[in-house]
């Protein structure tokens, strides 16, 4: 019956394992913002025809009139 | 009117100002620009995730130009190596997912930034870009061209990076840990306890809940131990006393229950005990990560300002290297940072922040300009007489008595109750011990544990957190951010409301006015701004510095009567302004503050001042008048003393030209009259009061950016709720009242079990768990009652 010894131990060791990934987790920052990811998940990965560079370079833009 | 919402921005486009490009309609050029940046970029989908998610940019010439200086932009920087440098930066504007979408895209805006990552909570994105193909002014200059400016402050040139406080999610994971374990494994037990398999490993099993208990009673549980102990040598008696006790008596009780085999003690219950305890904590520890009550004047100071070298070349330097004697350049808007003396000819300067005065500050080349202004119109150049830390404002603020003082000293209604608690409840224990000692020793120590074990207070502990954490979060989605859920045990005491004046009950922003009648030719404008010129009434002050530059012409037979009007004579036309009936005119009587014209007795019509006053003031003093002592402490001079007494009940003390000194004493002495007083204000000169006061709010127009140290901060756009938000802290109090009593009624239970020497682990398992489930459900839904029903009740009114 010394089977329940092993199986308890070995219950225990995927606890303690869980309970090491937690620690992890925290200690890498993702509980710090908890509400970023949520959203940053559900965008979607656009279908980039091309890969385009910067068309305009931003700072050195003056309005334009028409494209 | 027929307007419609920007495509960009959201705000109304003016008809005749609209842009109308790609078929949508855009209020200004800015707005137009930025679409254009994000469609040829191929970021379009900008607009998908929000209707209407952006900003139109600012202009912003020249104010980053100190990024420029190596020293100032390696300051900001996180971190910095050959072909990486990293920047957070703190950018007000972050409010939906369209901002974080575009904001971790802008590697596909601009050359050198390798990728980004937002933080929404603290509205924070972090940029990784190459210093050599891009630096951090371009970046900067980037964000602000697509409407999302960063705020940089004195602030963030001394911050070293703060480690965020993890400790309570370990405390808790550990403790979730243990008691998911033993739960699993005491189950047994609570059923059978004659059955061959459990004879045979009892042992095994209780030996390991009792290690597996270890962590939790040593790790999770040891900041009630400390606060115990505090409140013990400073002669309190706080909750956190018989929760510690109750903690350390079970575990004493349990060992020694399994050691001698009497059973298999209360693990379960002390592992769940803490685990509850700490959910509580967690809840009320809401903290709104973008906001910072512990402002001081360094996120109101510039990083850097524009000196002049000799030979006139202007260079940025950091605020700190500012030596007396140097030459600054400040221009419109800008902050002034140091005392000095104003080189230039005459300026404005705005320094309703710091003083309370509403009027701007009129200075002539020679005069003593203190730090703290904004200057208004055109650039100036000063000589320092001063260095930072030396000036005026940053020796007030240093001053000890304007630092926000621990509230170690403010007794929590949680803290109240367990006065009386703990000693009733040593007293029941000793009762019950010296009952039972003269039949049974064995059970008269049964049962002194059983009730220190039970009575432990855990359901009466999570009250306040749960009950002060809900609204805390309910006031919080309706903007007024609070420090901590202390602040509202401390907003139903308040008996007393003091009302700043400049920026609190008035808005800051300029008024506007508006002219209703027939259109006025400019040389009709020019008479108007000639004849107001001679006149010191603050409506004709306004005017004249609204309507447009006009040549001087003369005046003849100026007349001002007191109360009604002006009238002279230019050019040979009899010009009156004033009130409608001086004018000559018939008005239906209205509430709103107009000056009336009228050139050869003919009226041409009125200029509407828009009330200053925040909407809805009125109501609210006289709502809060019913119940709450009102104080209006000012900074300015009292020329609105009669508008003001009009609006308010009769007999408010008014004080006026008080300095911040003067708030804070004026406070003080309220307070030791016996008030508890709730001060609300705004600017720097408010937050001396605002620390004394026993809880200071501060009203922003825009909570991101500057406010006093203060309890809590409130949107200026909610200021009318100010009558519901205290409304609400009371019926708090009372949902906590209630529930105390229905927590005392679970311990009496309880305690009849244990002086009948009867609690068996067992019971205390179930009756731990279900006090403290529906004592969390109804704190949560009482608050959330009384939040709709009170606001339902003032929508109406």
């Amino acid at each position: 019956m010394s089977v329940i010894y092993l199986l308890i131990s070995i219950s225990i060791v995927v606890a303690v394992g869980f309970f090491i990934a937690f620690v992890r987790a925290v200690k890498g920052g993702q509980y710090d913002d908890d509400y970023t990811p949520s959203v940053r998940v559900l965008f979607d990965d656009e279908v980039v025809s091309k890969k385009q560079e910067p068309k305009t370079e931003i700072r050195k833009s003056s309005p334009k009139t028409n494209p | 009117m027929d307007t419609h919402s920007c495509f960009h921005c959201g705000l109304e486009v003016i008809k005749k100002e609209e842009i109308v490009f790609d078929g949508k309609s855009f209020c200004c050029k800015g707005c137009q620009t930025v679409y254009e940046i994000f469609t040829d970029n191929g970021l379009s989908s900008y607009y998908d995730f929000e209707k209407m998610p952006g900003a139109s940019p600012q202009a912003v010439n020249g104010k980053y130009d100190f990024l420029d200086n190596e020293k100032i932009a390696a300051k900001l920087l996180e971190f910095e190596d050959e072909g990486t440098s990293i920047v957070s930066l703190y950018i007000p504007h972050i409010h939906c997912s369209s901002c974080i979408w575009i904001l971790e895209n802008l590697h596909r805006l601009h050359r050198g930034i390798g990728s980004s990552q937002v933080n929404f909570s603290e509205k924070k994105v972090r940029i990784i870009f190459n210093p050599k193909e891009t630096t951090l002014k371009d970046i900067v200059l980037m964000l602000c061209t697509i409407g999302y400016e960063p705020y940089i402050s004195l602030e963030n040139y001394e911050k070293g990076k703060t480690a965020s406080d993890r400790s309570l999610i370990y405390k808790l994971g550990v403790a979730f840990f243990c008691f998911g374990n033993i739960m699993l494994l005491s189950f047994p037990e609570y059923f059978e306890t004659e059955e061959f398999w459990l004879d045979q490993y009892r042992g095994f099993f209780r030996w390991l809940i009792f290690a597996l208990s270890l962590p939790s009673f040593l790790y999770s549980a040891s900041g009630y131990y400390v606060s115990a102990y505090k409140s013990i040598r400073n002669g309190m008696f706080n909750i956190d006393i018989p929760i510690a006790l109750g903690i350390i008596v079970m575990f004493i009780r349990s060992t020694v229950d399994i050691v001698l085999g009497y059973g298999q003690g209360f693990f379960d219950s002390l592992t769940a005990l803490v685990f509850f305890m700490l959910v509580g904590r967690l809840f009320q520890q809401k903290t709104y990560s973008f906001l910072s009550f512990e402002r001081d004047f360094k996120s109101y100071f510039p990083i850097a300002v524009t000196q002049i070298k000799a030979q006139q070349e202007e260079v940025s330097v950091p605020v700190y290297d500012i030596q007396k004697g140097d030459r600054l350049l400040i221009r419109n808007q800008e902050l002034i940072p140091v005392d000095g003396i104003l080189i230039s000819n005459d300026c404005q300067i705005d320094y309703s922040f710091v003083t309370g005065e509403a009027d701007p500050i009129h200075k002539k080349s020679g005069d003593k300009v203190f730090a703290g202004g904004r200057l208004l119109g055109q650039v100036i150049e000063m000589e320092v007489l001063s260095s930072v830390s030396q000036s005026y404002l940053t020796q007030l603020w240093s001053n000890d008595i304007f630092q926000k003082k621990n509230e170690s000293h403010r007794r929590s209604i949680t803290d109240a109750i367990s006065r009386y608690f703990t000693p009733a409840l040593l007293l029941i224990a000793f009762l019950g011990f010296s009952y039972w000692i003269f039949i049974d020793a064995n059970t008269a120590f049964n049962v002194f544990t059983a009730v220190l074990i039970v009575a432990c207070p855990c359901a009466l502990a999570l009250t306040a957190p749960f009950t002060l954490g809900n609204v805390l979060r309910i006031m919080g989605r309706q903007k007024l951010y609070l420090k901590n859920a202390g602040v509202i045990e401390q907003l139903a005491k308040a008996d007393m409301i003091v009302f700043d004046k400049t920026g609190t009950i008035t808005t800051s922003k300029a008024s506007d006015i508006s002219f209703k009648g027939k259109p006025l030719s400019a040389v009709e404008l020019s008479y108007i701004k000639n004849l107001l010129r001679g006149s010191n009434h603050p409506l004709s002050r306004r005017l004249y510095d609204f309507l447009p530059v006009a040549e001087l012409r003369i005046v003849h037979g100026f007349e001002e009567i007191t109360g009604k009007g002006i009238e002279g004579i230019i050019d040979g036309n009899c010009i009156k302004l004033g009130a409608a009936a001086y004018v000559g005119y018939e008005t239906s009587k209205t509430t709103q503050t107009a000056v009336h014209i009228a050139i050869n007795n003919d009226y041409k019509g009125s200029y509407v001042f828009d009330n200053q006053y925040r909407k809805g003031l009125e109501q609210l003093f006289n709502s809060l008048s019913k119940n709450y002592d009102i104080k209006i402490l000012s900074g300015d001079n009292d020329g609105e003393r009669e508008q003001l007494e009009q609006m308010l009940p009769k007999g408010t003390e008014l004080l006026f030209n008080q300095k911040p000194e003067q708030k804070l004493e004026a406070i003080r002495k309220w307070q030791e009259t016996g008030h508890n007083v709730m001060m609300i204000g705004d600017g720097l000169n408010d937050a001396g009061a605002l620390a004394q006061s026993n809880v200071g709010i501060s009203i922003s127009e825009n909570v991101n950016v500057f406010s006093p140290a203060c309890d809590g901060i409130l949107d200026a756009t909610e200021f009318s709720k100010i009558a519901y938000f205290l409304k609400l802290s009371k019926k708090a109090i009372t949902t906590i009242k209630m529930s105390f009593t229905l927590s005392l009624l679970y311990n009496v239970v309880g305690l009849g079990f244990a002086v009948s020497g009867k609690l068996s682990p067992l019971v205390a398992a179930i009756i731990m768990p279900l006090s403290t489930v529906t004592i969390i459900s109804f704190v949560t839904l009482a608050s959330n009652y009384y939040a709709q029903k009170l606001k339902s009740k003032t929508g109406r009114a």
